[in-house]
């Protein structure tokens, strides 16, 4: 069996809907959201690179760059939101995010 | 590829914002604490001198291979989205000397989401619009959290920074399926993709699908506006003024672009997700506000209101409707930063209040305040002849000319339950009992800003036409 363009894109799709499913679905800590937020943006970029090397057209390889770079950043900065939240609050649970309520 | 001099021409306002803050940031840096109050106003100042460099001279055209365009439409977009950051940074100051979180990194990350919101507004690519989205988004939720030792607003920056990569990940996946779809990332090859026969393909349906339930979650649209009451009330004041003003304006002109331009082919498609977007969010601004005792998280869904009328403006896909878009966007962001001024004068005994009822016999003790209040209050309300009549009068004749009827009288039935909540401010300051009373507004930006925009209102209000006329002249950006 060759493995074609569409192997990718069904890899890509599974790991993005568990990304999104761990998001929705988790009750314990913030930290895993991290996590499954990386899920998705590496789903992206299977999806590109696979894309990409199917048509023979570089963007879809440099757009995955970019998405490394900003995903890098991205979870620096959700890190040290974490850390001045958990300052306040002395915990990360899901549960324990509800200061505000309507 | 050589970069020509025409594309640093073109893209000459948000190099000089660029390297303004980074010299900032700079002598930041190296003066500590010292220079806040100083880069607070040089920052404001900075962003009017971009607002002037974007009309003098003027140009036209695309940039770096394409990657960037600028045109009527986007200048406009840009002009205000500067003026409502400007705005929003100097009001900031009082506010966080007084909570004592008045650090020279605010007005600097203020400025940094700006530069996002200018490189959204002109992105001409995918994988620009990724790059300016982030820009803002990062920049925003460290500015949600900027109080860093309430336990409000860190928590209102993690629940943006959660939902908002969230949507950054739906966005992007929309992005690389359209990628591989239409095999380009740039608007003018994936228009031209869709012109040649690839629309019906799922692929770039379900990818156009997540690029709007993306961009829907950046202007807090019905079903994507769950973070928006929590963050509007959890973050310092002036970041919520700054919030509902700046990338707002950014966010809707992004989505504009987008769906006007490249995936125009697919009008019939999109048009059903926006409308009923639009719908959704009219009536849940309407609703859900009716019994919010906290003013911030009224104006919230007030905001989320506003936005389901936009996209009604946008759902026409008419000339006529986007420059209704554009001159509601005006209106709107001289209320909201009339509002947020007004908020931000509420103090009892030098501390801020925020909840409807310490409004209560305001008309007696600072009639003034009370009078710029009701302007806006009937102004958002939509009570003709003030300005957000007129923004709305123009939104529903597009809808209707576009054969959007059903639409319109929902939103003509949303407008007046909305009403209700709006009133109801009008009626605590003038019939009700007086609490004990607000402290007298000190002379400072936030009342200069106030009355700044009660007789913006006001002028608009009486003479909508100059403000119409520039919507228009920004439509024909879109349709050349």
């Amino acid at each position: 069996m060759t493995i074609g363009l569409g192997h990718y894109l069904f890899v890509a799709a599974v790991l993005f809907t568990m990304g999104i499913l761990g998001i929705f679905l988790n009750r314990k800590n913030v930290i895993v959201i991290l996590m499954c937020v990386e899920l998705m943006l590496l789903a992206v970029n299977i999806n590109l690179v696979a894309f990409s090397v199917f048509q023979g057209n570089i963007v879809g390889q440099v757009f995955a760059m970019l998405v490394l770079t900003v995903a890098a950043a991205e979870a620096a900065i959700g890190l040290a939101i974490l850390v001045v939240y958990f300052r306040n609050r002395g915990t990360i649970e899901v549960e324990d995010i509800n200061a505000m309520k309507g | 590829m050589i970069v020509g001099l025409e594309s640093w021409t073109l893209a000459r306002p948000e190099i000089f914002l660029a390297a303004v803050t980074c010299l900032l940031l700079v002598y930041g840096v190296v003066r500590g604490e010292a220079s806040t109050a100083f880069i607070s106003g040089a920052t404001s100042l900075a962003m009017l001198v971009t607002a002037v460099l974007l009309f003098m001279p003027y140009r036209e055209g695309t940039a770096f291979a394409s990657l960037f365009i600028v045109d009527r439409l986007t200048t406009t977009m840009k002009a205000m989205v500067l003026v409502g950051s400007a705005v929003t940074i100097l009001m900031s100051c009082a506010y966080f000397e007084q909570v004592k979180a008045w650090r020279f990194e605010y007005p600097l990350l203020v400025a940094l989401a700006t530069l996002g919101m200018m490189l959204m507004i002109s992105a001409n690519d995918l994988m620009a619009l990724y790059v300016g989205l982030e820009l803002q988004s990062l920049a925003l939720y460290v500015v949600a959290a900027f109080q860093r030792d309430s336990v409000r607003s860190t928590e209102a920056g993690v629940k943006y920074f959660v939902l908002g990569s969230v949507a950054s990940g739906m966005l992007l996946f929309g992005a690389s399926l359209i990628y591989g779809f239409c095999g380009g990332t740039a608007f003018v090859e994936i228009s031209k993709a869709l012109l040649d026969g690839k629309g019906a393909e799922l692929g770039v349906i379900v990818g156009l699908v997540f690029v709007v339930a993306g961009l829907a979650f950046k202007v807090s649209a019905v079903p994507f506006h769950m973070w928006t009451p929590d963050v509007y009330e959890g973050a310092p004041t002036p970041v919520t003024a700054l919030f509902a003003a700046a990338p707002k304006i950014a966010a809707v002109s992004l989505l504009v672009s987008v769906l006007m331009g490249p995936f125009k082919p697919l009008f019939a498609q999109w048009q059903q997700i926006v409308v009923v977007a639009s719908v959704l969010s009219m009536a849940l601004g309407a609703f859900a506000a009716l019994r919010q005792q906290n003013i911030k998280r009224l104006m919230a869904y007030s905001s989320i209101g506003n936005v389901g009328y936009i996209l009604l403006g946008l759902a026409s896909g008419s000339e006529k409707g986007i420059e209704a878009v554009v001159f509601y966007l005006a209106i709107y962001l001289v209320m909201t930063l009339g509002v947020f001024a007004t908020i931000l004068m509420m103090k009892r005994r030098g501390v801020m209040v925020e909840g409807v009822p310490d409004l209560a016999g305001l008309a007696r003790s600072h009639p003034m305040m009370a009078f710029a209040l009701l302007l806006f209050m009937f102004s958002l309300a939509g009570i003709p002849p003030l300005a957000g009549f007129w923004g709305k009068l123009y939104i529903f004749i597009a809808a209707v000319e576009a054969k959007l009827y059903v639409p319109a009288v929902l939103g003509v039935l949303a407008s007046v339950v909305a009403s209700y909540y709006y009133l109801r401010i009008v009626k605590v300051m003038y019939f009700d009992e007086p609490a004990e009373t607000l402290d007298a507004p000190v002379f400072g930006i936030t009342r200069v800003v106030a009355f700044a925009a009660a007789i913006l209102v006001a002028a608009f209000s009486l003479a909508p036409q100059p403000l119409s006329l520039i919507a228009a002249a920004a439509a024909k950006g879109l349709f050349p």
